[in-house]
């Protein structure tokens, strides 16, 4: 296991050793400085009647966000080290295919776990200044950041795949963006169909994550939600896996 | 240490390594030649555990590198072309990071980087960032990263390949010194450069093994063909008559050069030195003789040599 830290320690580093992970970080506090703002103005102008991180969760910078981190964080992850040949130097060591799978998650989690810090401060500022009690307490907070990391785990996961099956960076990041719009795009589907029973109707009402944020975001956790994006994260891993492995059963 | 049996690796319409079998005594150093193409990096990657071989196996240490992949990447130390690395990283941090990957513990990999930095030259540029290093200090850190961990089996693809006279002479002088302790696999398409570090020669062609075989040897079998350039200073007619009469020499070819001298380019008859032969008749005729060299052998002729007899038979 220690082989895990070794490669974790290294690949997050990577973010930071140049400049991509600082230019990700800038770009996504300047986004929820935005919605910052917003906030203020909306908290401002009336009384809040929900609490400040359901505020942020309606706000479109939130899924701006959640679209547009995954791809940039977890393309280079394969795709860098495929390019540059650092893949094979990589693989030749004495390192299992699992350890490297699940260090180069856990790096770009990690990354976008930290990419996320600047956002406490900000609801701690708005949920400080307003005086109405409910607008920000553990609950809420707690069930936002699992939220994020559901997601995220979600996104991420299937960036990491979309990185394996590619040289290029580039087409590592199409791909995960088109899955993330797709993603998007059955979520709305979802969210404005009439309800059913029909086994149709009820797969697709799984995958909105709109609705499945906002719950999360006032402090409610729905079960089926976490189990849904859990399910799919280690789906999505495990994809990866058999992709780093079969250049063995070439 | 290395047990190749008929080998095969084919991709998708076309095969890289046709059914080779070799096999490297510990200790030794075995240089590939080969021109491009001819299946020495297929072979390579294979042994290292990067490929798996289509059929035929492979063993490292006793290890199946397919079956036993794992145990058999311990003892080997690997350098692919192009010798890739983080170009983001410090010299040192990088050579830790990869001692640590290949299962040192944090105070051995310390000290192991130290010793390879020293080995390999390093040790003035061990706080620089990798990219920013010329290509001859990154080719050593290519080396020094196939040495942390002591392997075994040390195989290094091209690895004098696009570096200067200077650094070529002090990476080969590094090769050699690996010799006994490590078993060293290398390969190259530059010929004197197997002579100078290589105790065998496995000579690839197409896929297969043609030869394999010491470089003397090799140049032995080859000295039939070589060619003897002589410039001498005497009269035409009886530098062609003294040629007529040598029974050594099948072909004779005598050309006018600067002043008095002419040059003859003469083909001994197989496996005749006859660089004394000209020297005596030279001494005995009070010639004057100002040149005589015996013409090296390109990779290609040694190729056409090599390749000779398959192609003379018929299909």
């Amino acid at each position: 296991m220690s082989i895990f830290w070794v490669l974790l320690r290294r690949e997050l580093a990577a973010y930071f050793y140049s400049f991509t992970g600082y230019v990700i970080i800038a770009a996504i506090t300047f986004l929820t400085g935005a919605s910052f703002v917003q906030m203020v103005d909306a908290v401002g102008g009336s009384s809040a009647t929900i609490p400040v991180t359901q505020m942020f969760f309606q706000s479109f910078y939130f899924w701006l966000i959640l679209l547009l981190s995954a791809p940039v964080i977890t393309m280079r992850l394969f795709a860098l080290e495929k390019d540059s040949g650092t893949f094979e130097t990589l693989m030749t060591t004495p390192v299992g295919d699992l350890e490297v799978v699940l260090a180069k998650f856990t790096a770009a989690f990690l990354f976008y776990a930290i990419m996320w810090l600047p956002l406490l401060a900000c609801l701690l500022i708005v949920g400080h200044f307003t005086s109405q009690s409910g607008t920000l307490d553990a609950g809420t907070l707690g069930g936002m950041y699992l939220g994020i990391f559901l997601a995220g785990g979600f996104f991420l996961a299937f960036g990491c795949l979309a990185s394996s099956l590619t040289r290029s960076q580039m087409v590592a990041a199409m791909i995960s963006l088109a899955f993330g719009v797709g993603q998007f795009a059955l979520a709305w589907w979802a969210r404005n169909q009439a309800v059913s029973d029909q086994w149709q109707s009820q797969l697709v009402a799984n995958f909105n994550i709109f609705d499945q944020m906002g719950d999360l975001s006032r402090g409610t956790v729905d079960t089926r939600a976490v189990i849904f994006y859990l399910t799919t994260t280690f789906l999505f891993l495990f994809l990866t896996l058999r992709v780093v492995e079969s250049r063995r059963w070439k | 240490m290395i047990e190749v049996s008929n080998l095969t690796k084919r991709y998708a319409g076309s095969t890289a390594v046709d059914d080779i079998s070799f096999t490297v005594a510990p200790g030794e150093i075995v240089g590939l030649l080969g021109p491009n193409g001819a299946g020495k990096s297929t072979t390579m990657r294979v042994l290292a555990g990067f490929l798996p071989a289509t059929s035929g196996t492979v063993r490292v240490a006793g290890f199946d590198v397919f079956h036993d992949s794992v145990e058999a990447r311990r003892h080997i130390g690997y350098m692919p072309e192009n010798n890739p690395l983080y170009p983001e990283m410090r010299v040192r941090e990088y050579l830790k990071f990869r001692a640590r990957l290949k299962g040192l513990d944090s105070r051995r990999a310390r000290a192991r980087v130290t010793t390879v930095m020293e080995q390999c030259g390093l040790a003035d540029v061990a706080r620089r960032v990798i990219g920013q290093l010329s290509k001859g200090y990154r080719q050593r850190v290519g080396l020094a990263d196939a040495l942390v961990h002591e392997p075994d089996l040390v195989i290094l693809d091209e690895p004098t390949i696009g570096l200067d006279p200077y650094q070529i002479r002090s990476v080969r002088t590094l090769i050699k010194s690996l010799g006994g302790k490590h078993t060293v696999l290398i390969s190259t398409h530059i010929l004197p450069e197997v002579e100078m570090m290589c105790g065998r020669v496995l000579i690839m062609y197409n896929g297969r093994v043609l030869a394999s075989d010491t470089p003397e040897n090799l140049q032995l079998r080859m000295a039939g063909g070589s060619q003897v350039i002589a410039e001498i200073a005497a009269p035409k007619a009886a530098l062609e008559a003294a040629w007529e009469n040598l029974p050594e020499i099948e072909q004779h070819d005598v050309t006018e050069a600067d002043g008095d001298f002419f040059r003859c380019a003469l083909t001994p008859r197989e496996g005749v030195d006859l660089r004394p032969v000209i020297h005596e008749l030279a001494c005995k005729n009070g010639w004057k003789l100002r040149e005589l060299t015996r013409s090296r052998h390109s990779l290609e002729d040694i190729y056409v040599q090599v390749t000779k007899p398959r192609t003379e038979e018929p299909e």
